[in-house]
């Protein structure tokens, strides 16, 4: 009887996790065969190169790259700003904030990963735009920039909080061994420290970028649904994640070309998150046998 | 007249209300080996560390009495703390190299002190492997990652490490319970020919260790300094019971 029991537990969980397994495979497949069925209508070349994104318009192109520049515009800008600013936040946090405020200014740096982004879409649109338009003038009302500023806040706690993770599991006997040189703190965070959590920083970071790429609502709601392909950060851009979401809601019939522009620009979305995400794996992989 | 290198006058050490030294006065003189033995949590590693202020980086110790390292007040508030440890070299328990290369390790404390110099780094890097009879092993792989070396070879390292930066006085914290029996005795080899130049403190569980390479031993017990005397009276007729009790190992 009780092994009967232990038995139904058994296959109850192994079916749990068969199921999320499937649910990811059918993802991929369905992406995999609605793409499929593009790219036979229009030549992966010209989807790589075509330097135009107008699948709505009678003039049809499909270049993927303004989709991309503007995918990688914001999100380079939020690296750019969250990178230096989380670094310092968890250096501080780590060697030289006392334990109390560490414990209590940690968790809240967590909640801004928590807010929905729907919000900060919207501070960015209605907040962040008017302040930056009083002192830059010519700025568009959708931007990448203040759409990349909201999303390093979004990110930072990605960085701050993993970044501090890794520099808190330097074995404390590391630093020891700096001091007991003569060295001083900044010495010991920048030349022991730091260089000792490198990989741990470097899979925080990637994680971060990995969640911009993605990032849906604060660049639909504050970038702009205009694909462009320009460096510019004062225009409307368009990105891939929200194009997915302009199509979505419009009334593209299903099954036709523009349908499924949805899926190829969706995969090319996939890879890169896919690739990112085993990169940071593979680090954290190597990372972990270090200090085995 | 032998110089006395470090000297303790009424000691006192305080983690937060936790004493754990008591009124501890202590004595060591120059080119000697002096031996730090006692059960654990007897505050033999804490009086070790207080020689450097390594227990500055513990949050709440605080301190009374005076320490004198080569005549100066190391607790003195015009005492720049980093100075003070540059002059006296630090061995761990686990052996500790840095995650770079056997180079990097050996000349960190000489980048830190600001010398660009290479020639002088490649020197002291040289002379101080050397020293700590590393050279030999190491010579040919002086870029290879110094976690790639036993763990006797990195404690040597860390001794180099130390010895680089040309301190007067070194502090050895149970430098060889991390080690195997054949480690352990280069170990001591090297404590003995590095006595001829530097002042050495070593904590140590090892009585026999103790027996073996000091020319002086101290006991403590319960955060107090109960004897220190020549070694070989420590092990032939100590004074205090305590201490012949710990040592023929009636307790401890």
């Amino acid at each position: 009887m009780k092994k009967l029991k232990e038995n139904i537990i058994e296959k109850l969980l192994f079916s749990s996790a068969i199921f999320t397994i499937l649910t990811t495979l059918s993802i991929i497949g369905i992406l995999l065969y609605e793409a499929i069925q593009f790219f036979e209508e229009v030549p992966l070349f010209d989807f790589l190169t075509d330097t135009q994104w107008t699948p709505l318009f009678d003039d049809k192109h499909f270049g993927i790259l303004p989709l991309l520049s503007g995918t990688l515009l914001t999100s380079f800008i939020a690296i750019a700003i969250a990178l230096p600013i989380g670094l310092s936040i968890a250096v501080y946090l780590n060697e030289y904030a006392n334990k109390k405020f560490r414990k209590i200014i940690k968790p809240i740096l967590e909640l801004l990963a928590a807010v929905p982004s729907v919000v900060y879409g919207f501070f960015a649109l209605i907040i962040v735009t008017p302040a930056l338009q009083s002192f830059i003038p010519g700025m568009s009302g959708f931007n990448s920039l203040s759409a990349g500023i909201v999303m390093a806040i979004m990110i930072l706690p990605f960085i701050s909080s993993l970044s501090e993770d890794a520099l808190f599991a330097v074995p404390k006997n590391l630093r020891e061994a700096s001091y007991g040189m003569g060295a001083t703190r900044f010495q010991t965070v920048f030349r022991v420290t730091i260089p000792a959590a490198n990989s741990g920083i470097i899979v925080s970071v990637i994680l971060a970028i990995s969640r911009a790429i993605g990032e849906t609502m604060i660049v639909a709601i504050a970038a702009g649904q205009q694909p462009r392909l320009t460096a510019n950060p004062l225009v409307p851009v368009e990105t891939i994640s929200a194009y997915i979401v302009q199509v979505s809601l419009g009334d593209v019939p299903h099954n036709s070309l523009e349908y499924r522009t949805i899926f190829a620009a969706g995969i090319t979305l996939f890879a890169f998150t896919f690739l990112l995400n085993n990169v940071s794996f593979w680090l954290r992989k190597k990372y972990q046998r270090k200090y085995a | 007249m032998p110089t006395t290198i470090i000297e303790s006058k009424d000691f006192n050490l305080f983690y937060g209300d936790f004493q754990a030294l008591k009124n501890i006065n202590f004595q060591a003189e120059e080119n000697t080996v002096t031996a730090f033995i006692g059960p654990s949590g007897c505050g033999k590693s804490t009086l070790l560390r207080s020689f450097n202020r390594m227990n500055d980086l513990i949050e709440g110790v605080q301190t009374t009495g005076e320490t004198n390292i080569n005549g100066i007040s190391v607790y003195d508030k015009s005492v720049d703390v980093n100075e003070l440890r540059k002059r006296i070299g630090m061995v761990f328990q686990k052996p500790n190299p840095f995650p770079k290369s056997i180079f990097e390790n050996v000349a960190y404390g000489l980048r830190i002190d600001g010398i660009k110099d290479k020639h002088i780094i490649e020197e002291k890097v040289v002379s101080s492997l050397k020293k700590a009879a590393l050279w030999d092993e190491v010579k040919d792989n002086l870029k290879k990652s110094a976690l790639a070396l036993s763990g006797g070879q990195q404690q040597r390292l860390c001794i180099a490490r130390a010895l680089a930066i040309e301190p007067s006085i070194i502090l050895m914290d149970e430098p060889a319970s991390a080690l195997d029996p054949i480690s352990t005795s280069k170990i001591e080899d090297l404590i003995y020919e590095l006595k001829k130049n530097y002042t050495i403190i070593i904590v140590t569980h090892n009585m026999q260790q103790a027996g073996r390479i000091s020319d002086n031993t101290a006991f403590f017990y319960m955060g107090e300094l109960i004897e220190c005397d020549d070694t070989k009276t420590i092990f032939t007729n100590p004074s205090n019971l305590r201490t012949q009790n710990y040592i023929t190992g009636r307790f401890g």
